[in-house]
């Protein structure tokens, strides 16, 4: 078995002890469910010499109703959890469709949706052992100077592999995060940088508190589609999480789509709006916005062979699942996954 | 003890003993039930080699080669040797004896001596008070390589012998050729009406058994060196460590604990069955070591890669003339198995189905990969899949039923193939009839619509064989009973348990032979002080010999207990019956005592009560060089039905259903055997659509772990059809014949069979990936017919819009 290399291990009962605590050492982590941060500690991607429990800290579990309809998630509330939820099930049907399809139940089990958020982006010339990373001569993300996604490459692009990253942003939520200067509210979309080195503009000694999600109506539709190569476990070849509001006469009114598994940020897929708004599901001419809406979708979106996978096939993929999904929401049959 | 009928198919004690074919009174065979070792495996209490530890002991590491070829400089252990908790460090240069599972080609170092030859490769070992202090220091360990040209291509080391992978092998970088030719096959070929010439490949995979391999050295005071390990190999693991640690053989004791997982992974002496004997032979103290995941694959040993090129002749009725393969074998950078893999993949293609003329000319290359050698179904998994799928491209080419050719081709029971190898029972024509009618073939086959389809294929395994890897005239099993005055029987037995049961299969045939409940019948396995030898489990092997040489030692037995009986009763032998735990008189019911009275009797009369029994094989195989290789006393035979649904939108394969029909002699426990079928389909379909041991550009397995190596979950498998045919082989252990190995191979081709069935396209090229999927559709013009299928939304993968198939 690979060996967990040491460190200090602090479990404080407050966030605002938590942020000291990452701010008293540097190079120190946060640990949420730790699926994500404990196999990468053991490749020795990261070695914290002080690691920050959030396990003890109440308030950040749990999933409760807010004025206004607004429903706000605590960082630490397991994607188990998420997923099962009733009102995240009523309200935001694509987040509960992610969540639910994330790894197998062990780890959604583990795994918390604050975690999920802030997934470390991955790569096959990456998420591997020290061994065979030196073997490799490492990459640009790690140790290394040279990309071997794009050979000759100066930018990481390593992916993100978030599925709850899309259904949050088409759903445009707000992140609560706690600094040492206080809380701060932060809109999802303004979360990513496009650096598969660190993707995200949270500063290390910042906590993830909660994940606040804007009301939905009953016109809301909402779904995900995953692409993997096992039913289980893997976590997306490609991710799309599509929304779309109807109007009182079940018309599109708007829509919205953002994707996964893709380059180092989630990415919304342009003009999607324009393909669906003003069709009315189950019609021909919504099937063929939708089917437009996939086009536009292959002709934006290039995989490229920094997760494992046939990255043609990945592209192939990526309208036929942006189509599915788009019809998988319009009439409530999400998500769209082969098993 | 190989004659013929040696112990008869049928019960011991029947009413026609000592059994016919028709005499099923069995108390034990042919019954589900648990495995003698269930609970203590369900319950978390059996040891595995890591459950282990002793007083003192140490912790081993190893330190691998970055290179995928080069040449070592200079190993300076100093710095290792300084860091504190370090108590020792091996190198290449202590144990420069090479070995090898096969005698004629012993190419492996425990530790590399001069080079290295993929990135892996084992090169120094640290033992150290914990596994960090190990692993710290095998970092501070310097060694300077000089690179040399890395082989990736096994085309290029067909041709290019410089620089040498083993520098000592005669033939380049060639580690094997085999051409055999049996008949006249150009001449048969010409004669026929269709042949169908195409080109097949195999892509690698490996085991993954769940237990990592674990090994624990201890050596006393007295000079008694202990190893235990995963090993299904015991026998030949204690002949290594001999060899290599030049220590008497009877100062070695190896013990195998339970074990999690093999498949053939772990059939090869490995690096640290050295390592650890020769750390606890320089520290006097324990050691252990255990690999991670990511060391089990460079292990590996895993199904080679292989092109394949086949050629096949039929006339006009179906019959099969000639088939004239050609084979390129690619065996990464050691020889482990690799002689016989090379003679397998030709050997073993001969049946179900009868060939007037044969050819196979096969080439195993080194190339700077780990090292493949034998997964379940050794050697001949690539060859069915290549050929089940030409032979469905001639019924094509005749417009004939898949299953009919099949048929029509049979090679027959009793009967000697064209290589010479002598097939006894055969029950494939039932194997067929059971999948045609369980499917519902007749009405289904081309009937489902299109994107879903049928595809059959057969196949043939050996149970053992009687080549013993090195060459001796001993018995190749042997058994050793022990009977207690309590009432209990123990059975030694060198025979591997490595989870297919056969420890459980020993106890069964103990408890039937003797009249006794399995409970009292306890089995210790696998330890060569206590235990005689048997070869390991390999070949499907333990419990075809082992199950012979037991009954051959509980025979011995029950002779002197029932003469014992008879004697104290003053009756004829034939009235003493044993059965259910106590021994009857047959014609006075009131006559009767339990097991254990009569075993105290018989020890009276005899004095202390023991047996042994043994197995070998008969003389089998044809009279030329490599003429025994493949050469087994009984072969199964099995038949698939593959149902599969495919996406021509994503490409993807769904295998909805798979039909199993299996002839494995007689089922001595039918759950076990159902098991093995099952295990064996989920792995050939995992190999199918899922797994590749991928080495990249760099030489570097693609992804040496559980994440990125895609093994199946439960959602990824089908539902599967386990039905269990019994030809009563007239020498196996009460008929039985192996049942591990042989159910795994036509997965494959029924697979790519199914697809044809479904969507007009033939996959050649393993893995089936998606991609590949896409590719043939487009390339095929029943494909381009296909309208795109559109707006089939939510989660189903089956098209909704189902067109007539068009031109088929």
């Amino acid at each position: 078995m690979l060996r967990l290399p040491k460190f200090e291990l602090a479990s404080p009962t407050t966030v605002t002890e938590a942020v000291a605590l990452l701010a008293s050492t540097p190079g120190s982590m946060v640990i949420a469910g730790g699926t994500d941060l404990l196999p990468n500690v053991k490749h020795e991607l990261f070695t914290p010499p002080l690691v920050v429990s959030l396990a003890d800290i109440a308030e950040l579990r749990g999933i409760r109703e807010r004025d206004g309809g607004w429903t706000s998630i605590g960082a630490m509330t397991s994607l188990a959890d998420v997923a099962a939820n009733e009102i995240v099930r009523a309200r935001y049907p694509a987040l509960s469709q992610a969540t639910g399809l994330v790894a197998g139940p062990q780890l959604r089990t583990m795994g918390t949706l604050g975690g999920n958020v802030l997934l470390d982006t991955r790569c096959q010339w990456y998420n591997q052992t020290y061994f065979w990373r030196a073997a490799l001569g490492f990459c640009l993300k790690k140790d290394g100077a040279l990309c071997h996604v794009v050979e000759g490459g100066s930018k990481c692009v390593a992916a993100a592999s978030n599925d709850s990253a899309p259904p949050l942003m088409t759903l445009r939520a707000n992140l609560v995060i706690e600094g040492p200067n206080g809380r701060r509210t932060l809109p999802i979309d303004d979360l990513w940088l496009a650096d598969g080195t660190y993707n995200k503009k949270l500063e290390p000694n910042e906590v993830l508190v909660e994940i606040q999600v804007p009301p939905t109506t009953a016109n809301h539709r909402g779904a995900y589609g995953k692409l993997r190569e096992r039913g289980s476990i893997d976590f997306p070849l490609f991710g799309v999480a599509v929304r779309i509001e109807l109007d009182a006469h079940g018309t599109v009114d708007t829509a919205d789509a953002v994707v996964t598994a893709m380059q180092a940020r989630p990415l919304r897929l342009k003009r999607f709006q324009e393909h669906l708004q003003g069709r009315t599901p189950n019609t021909a001419e919504f099937e063929e916005g939708a089917r437009l809406a996939a086009d536009s979708a292959h002709t934006q979106c290039h995989p490229m062979p920094n997760i494992p996978g046939d990255e043609a096939w990945r592209r192939e993929m990526v309208p036929v699942y942006v189509r599915r999904t788009i019809l998988a929401a319009a009439s409530c049959a999400g998500p769209v996954h082969h098993v | 003890m190989a004659a013929r009928a040696q112990h008869g198919t049928g019960a011991p004690f029947g009413a026609n003993e000592p059994g016919a074919k028709a005499n099923t009174d069995f108390r034990v065979i042919g019954k589900p039930r648990q495995k003698i070792d269930g609970l203590s495996k369900a319950t978390g209490a059996l040891q595995y080699a890591d459950d282990i530890t002793l007083p003192g002991m140490l912790h081993a590491k190893t330190l691998r080669s970055p290179h995928a070829h080069a040449r070592i400089v200079r190993i300076d252990v100093s710095k290792a040797l300084a860091l504190p908790g370090v108590h020792a460090v091996v190198t290449g240069a202590e144990m420069p004896i090479k070995f090898g599972v096969i005698p004629w080609t012993q190419d492996e170092n425990a530790l590399a001596v001069d080079k290295v030859r993929f990135i892996g490769d084992p090169v120094a070992a640290v033992a150290a008070i914990d596994e960090d202090t190990a692993n710290a220091a095998c970092r501070l360990i310097e060694v300077e390589y000089e690179l040399l040209h890395v082989f990736a291509d096994p085309r290029e080391a067909l041709t290019r012998a410089e620089p040498a992978i083993h520098e000592d092998n005669k033939h380049g970088n060639v580690s094997k050729h085999v051409h055999l030719a049996f008949g006249d096959v150009d001449a048969e070929i010409a004669k026929c009406d269709v042949v169908v010439e195409d080109e097949y490949e195999f892509h690698g995979t490996t085991h993954a058994p769940i237990e990592p391999h674990c090994a624990v050295g201890q050596y006393s005071a007295d000079g008694v060196l202990t190893v235990w390990s995963s090993t299904q190999i015991t026998h030949y693991v204690h002949r290594a460590l001999a060899r290599v640690l030049e220590l008497p053989p009877q100062k070695i004791r190896v013990i195998q604990p339970a074990l999690g997982g093999a498949f053939g992974g772990k059939s090869d002496p490995f690096s640290l069955e050295f390592c650890v004997a020769k750390l606890a032979m320089k520290t006097r103290r324990p050691v252990k070591m255990l690999y991670t995941r990511e060391e089990v694959f460079y292990c590996h040993r895993g199904r080679h890669p292989m092109q394949l090129s086949y050629r096949t002749g039929a006339t006009k009725d179906g019959k099969v003339h000639g088939v004239d393969a050609k084979i390129l074998i690619d065996g990464g950078s050691y020889s482990s198995f690799g002689l016989v893999t090379t003679y397998y993949a030709g050997q073993l293609l001969t049946g179900p189905y009868d060939f007037p003329s044969y050819r196979f000319d096969s080439t195993r290359v080194f190339t700077n990969k780990p090292p493949c050698g034998p997964k379940r179904g050794h050697g001949s998994v690539q060859p069915r899949f290549a050929f089940e799928v030409q032979l469905d491209q001639v019924a094509e080419k005749l417009a004939m039923d898949p299953i009919e050719i099949r048929r029509k081709n049979f090679v027959g029971e009793h009967v000697t193939t064209v290589n010479g190898q002598r097939i006894t029972s055969n029950g494939f024509m039932q194997c067929l009839d059971e999948v045609e009618r369980a499917s519902g073939w007749k009405t289904r086959r081309s009937k489902l619509g299109f994107g879903r389809g049928l595809g059959i294929a057969g196949s043939m395994y050996i149970s053992g064989t009687n080549y013993p890897v090195y060459p001796n005239d001993m018995p190749q099993a042997g058994v050793q009973l022990k009977v207690d005055r309590s009432g209990l029987v123990t059975v030694f037995t060198g025979g591997n348990d490595i989870g297919q049961g056969s420890n459980s299969v020993c106890a069964y045939l103990v408890a039937e032979e003797l009249g006794l409940d399995v409970s009292d019948v306890r089995v210790v396995a696998a330890d060569t002080d206590l235990c005689p030898v048997d070869l390991g489990a390999y070949s499907s092997r333990v419990t075809f010999m082992v199950g012979n040489a037991t009954i051959d030692a509980a025979r011995k037995l029950r002779r002197q207990i029932v003469t014992a009986v008879a004697e104290a009763w003053k009756c004829d032998e034939r009235r003493v019956r044993l059965i259910d735990g106590r021994c009857i008189d047959l014609e006075d019911s009131a006559r009767s005592m339990p097991m254990r009275e009569a075993f105290q009797i018989t020890e009276v009369r005899f004095d202390t009560l023991g047996s042994t029994g043994s197995y070998n094989t008969p003389k089998l195989g044809g009279d030329y060089r490599g003429g025994t290789i493949g050469a087994s006393p009984a072969y199964s035979f099995t038949a698939h039905v593959a149902e599969v649904t495919v996406d021509v939108e994503t490409g993807r394969i769904t295998c909805d259903k798979v039909w199993v029909a299996h002839d494995c002699g007689r089922a001595l426990n039918p759950m076990l055997v159902a098991g093995q079928m099952e295990g064996s389909v989920y792995m050939g379909l995992a190999e199918a659509l899922l797994e590749n041991h991928e080495v990249n550009r760099f030489g570097l397995h693609s992804g040496p772990n559980l994440l990125d190596y895609r093994i199946p979950t439960s959602v990824d498998t089908p539902e599967f059809a386990a039905l269990i045919v019994e030809s009563l082989d007239p020498e196996g252990p009460y008929g039985a014949k192996e049942a591990g190995e042989g159910p795994l191979h036509p997965i494959l081709p029924a697979l790519s069979n199914a697809v044809f069935d479904a969507v007009g396209i033939r996959l050649k090229h393993l893995p089936f990936t998606p991609g590949k999927v896409l590719a043939a559709l487009r390339a095929n013009s029943h494909g381009a017919d296909a309208p795109v299928v559109g707006s089939n939304a939510g989660r189903t993968s089956t098209p909704n819009a189902r067109p007539s198939k068009g031109a088929r």
